[in-house]
């Protein structure tokens, strides 16, 4: 087991030092320099915020000091807005991103789950028809149609709920069930599959031959065991909720990570760009480990230790 | 209570003819005569090839025929509901959505198609070599796409639009660049699983070349996941550049894409919704009926699936 994290560990640092090397060249690559903007700055000052900036250097010297303060989780300054540090604007924004995500996860889930067992269960009738026609329309509508959808009907039309901004919990409804929309229905459906699946075999059987009864046999016999490909969906789930957010946020007005990293890429902002690149790699990274992690519990199974030794 | 009739001739042996049993009772079916035959039942996917055709065709005559075009700024016109003249209405600048619409078809299924077929080659080729050569060949290739795929996809593909100069190809190769890497490993998982069958054997020891095995062979037979991965990688092209175009990382200005559409019309979203309306629920239509395309085939072409 603790071989098995090292060496995951050990992959998730190789995987990282490639991602800070990549956006580090490719930001290098880039056109126009973080200080072109509209208003052309007088050489004399230009060469000086060069200079501040350390962009003076020769490109080698910038890429290792830039990978030694990343070790730190240091980004350096912002080029855009004077006097903030990246790191600041992750502490400042991460927040916002963290509560909206953990709501729609929980979202997808719950209704994830409840609708594919809905549909398993009632095979073939009216629910099951109908519990996958919403999971069919929820993969075919993008979250950002769906997101506007929301807001005109809820917001304009029917006044019900805030059209944007972050304030109190009924502020986050709309952004939450838009990012929660494309990956709940694809829950449902692996949720749906699966229950199928479980429902067939012969220990199920066995279950009802005891004459238990149909509520313990589906719950306690049926779901603990169906539930397993959506919990290996989790890796996913959460790469669908980052880069979701990178739209949601934008058009909900949330001042979240997501937002920052577009505001970013717009501005040519290269530090925070690549800063934010690197903490989402770096959540993403963590949460799949994690994820396998939790399989392996989840699943008696599944010996997470196998999987390392593979090979 | 009804009376069952009996007749003498109920009570008669039957003739056993022992030659029937060997007699095969219908025409012999391929894996493609039984796929298509399994598609053809499922009546969503083929009203989801339907709606792709006529997408498809209109996207070529559907500004012909409303006598308009996609650039063309009128301002005296500008906003208006859908009319007779503007089948659609217009947006900000007068343009008519009807024109616009169509053309934005164009660009965004040729952006779709184009990714998908990309992926396609790239990914059957690696998935092929890695598969089949498998050992410490299959152990760097597939490390390499472990590290591509460690990376949102969304999150490479915008940090390629920032550094390449804004253009349609800019944005197939930005979705390319990872895109390809799930098609590489189905096809390496197939790969690996076909390539100890007898067939392959048979073949090596007629002499056939590694290059002729691989893509004469193990290819073709791996036809049926390479055809349900594709049709589903479509939609999510689409659904890419929308995505991008959306944010104002899309296609640049003269061209126009569903994404650009729907990306313009937001700002007067509370007053005229119908210039959001239509790129977005073409959006929506085509992204299910590749989806519901895509569900068919898996149900027809994959033997794991079939019940």
């Amino acid at each position: 087991m603790a071989k098995y994290l090292l060496k995951r560990i050990g992959y998730i640092i190789v995987s990282l030092f490639f991602i800070i090397t990549i956006t580090f060249f490719l930001m290098q690559a880039a056109p126009g320099g973080p200080f072109a903007s509209e208003r052309k700055l007088p050489p004399e000052i230009e060469a000086q915020m060069n200079e501040a900036y350390g962009l003076n250097d020769p490109i080698h010297v910038q890429y290792f000091d830039y990978l030694v303060r990343a070790i730190t989780l240091d980004f350096g300054p912002s080029f855009k807005y004077v006097g903030q540090e990246v790191t600041d604007i992750i502490a400042r924004s991460f927040p916002y991103s963290l509560i909206l995500g953990a709501e729609a996860i929980l979202l997808a889930l719950s209704f994830g789950v409840l609708l594919g067992v809905i549909a398993a269960l009632k095979h073939n009738k009216f629910g099951d028809y109908a519990a996958m026609v919403i999971a069919v329309l929820g993969i075919s509508v993008p979250s950002f149609i769906m997101a506007t959808i929301l807001q005109y009907i809820f917001a304009i039309k029917l006044q019900a709920l805030p059209v944007a901004r972050f304030e109190s919990f009924a502020h986050t409804i709309l952004p939450a069930v838009a990012l929660a929309t494309t990956p709940l229905a694809f829950i449902a459906r692996l949720m749906r599959s699966s229950m199928l699946e479980v429902l067939n075999a012969d220990y199920i059987k066995t279950a009802r031959s005891k004459g238990l009864s149909s509520r313990v046999v589906t719950y306690k016999h049926g779901l603990r065991n169906a539930i397993l490909p959506v919990v290996s969906y989790l890796g996913p789930l959460v790469v669908s909720i980052l880069t979701g957010s990178f739209i949601i946020e934008k058009i909900f007005g949330i001042p979240g990570l997501g937002n920052e990293f577009v505001v970013s890429v717009t501005n040519r902002d290269y530090t925070v760009i690549m800063g934010t690149t690197v903490f989402f790699s770096v959540l993403l990274l963590v949460s799949i480990l994690i994820v396998d992690l939790i399989y392996g519990l989840v699943d008696p199974r599944i010996k997470v230790t196998d999987k390392g030794a593979e090979k | 209570m009804s009376q069952v009739q009996l007749n003498q001739s109920d009570f008669e042996p039957l003739q056993v003819d022992h030659s029937d049993a060997e007699k095969i009772a219908g025409e012999s079916t391929s894996y493609w005569k039984d796929g298509w035959r399994r598609f053809r039942k499922n009546k969503l996917a083929i009203f989801g090839v339907f709606i792709i055709i006529i997408l498809g065709i209109l996207s070529f005559i559907g500004g012909p025929i409303s006598g308009q075009n996609y650039y063309q700024n009128d301002l005296m016109n500008a906003n208006q509901s859908p009319s007779a003249e503007h089948w659609f209405g217009t947006d900000n600048l007068g343009r008519d959505v009807f024109a616009r619409t169509w053309y934005g078809a164009k660009i965004s299924l040729f952006i779709g198609l184009m990714a998908a077929f990309i992926d396609l080659v790239i990914g059957v080729i690696w998935g092929a070599i890695a598969g089949f050569f498998g050992g410490k060949v299959d152990e760097y290739m597939m490390r390499i796409a472990d590290i591509l795929y460690g990376v949102p996809y969304l999150l490479v593909v915008i940090l390629l639009m920032v550094i390449l100069p804004q253009g349609l190809w800019t944005l197939i190769i930005a979705m390319t660049i990872t895109g390809w890497i799930n098609m590489a490993r189905i096809v390496r998982g197939q790969v690996m699983q076909l390539r100890s069958e007898e067939y392959v054997m048979a073949s090596r020891s007629l002499g056939a070349s590694n290059t002729r095995l691989m893509f004469k062979h193990l290819v073709p037979n791996t036809l049926g996941p390479i055809l349900v991965t594709l049709t589903l990688t479509i939609p999510n092209a689409i659904f890419t550049e929308a995505f991008l175009s959306y944010l104002g990382l899309g296609v640049p200005a003269p061209l126009a894409s569903w994404g650009t559409m729907s990306s313009d019309a937001l700002p007067a979203l509370q007053y005229y919704p119908f210039q959001l309306f239509f790129p977005a629920f073409f959006i929506c239509l085509t992204m299910l009926a590749f989806n519901v395309i895509g569900d068919g085939m898996r149900d027809a072409l994959d033997p794991k699936v079939r019940k």
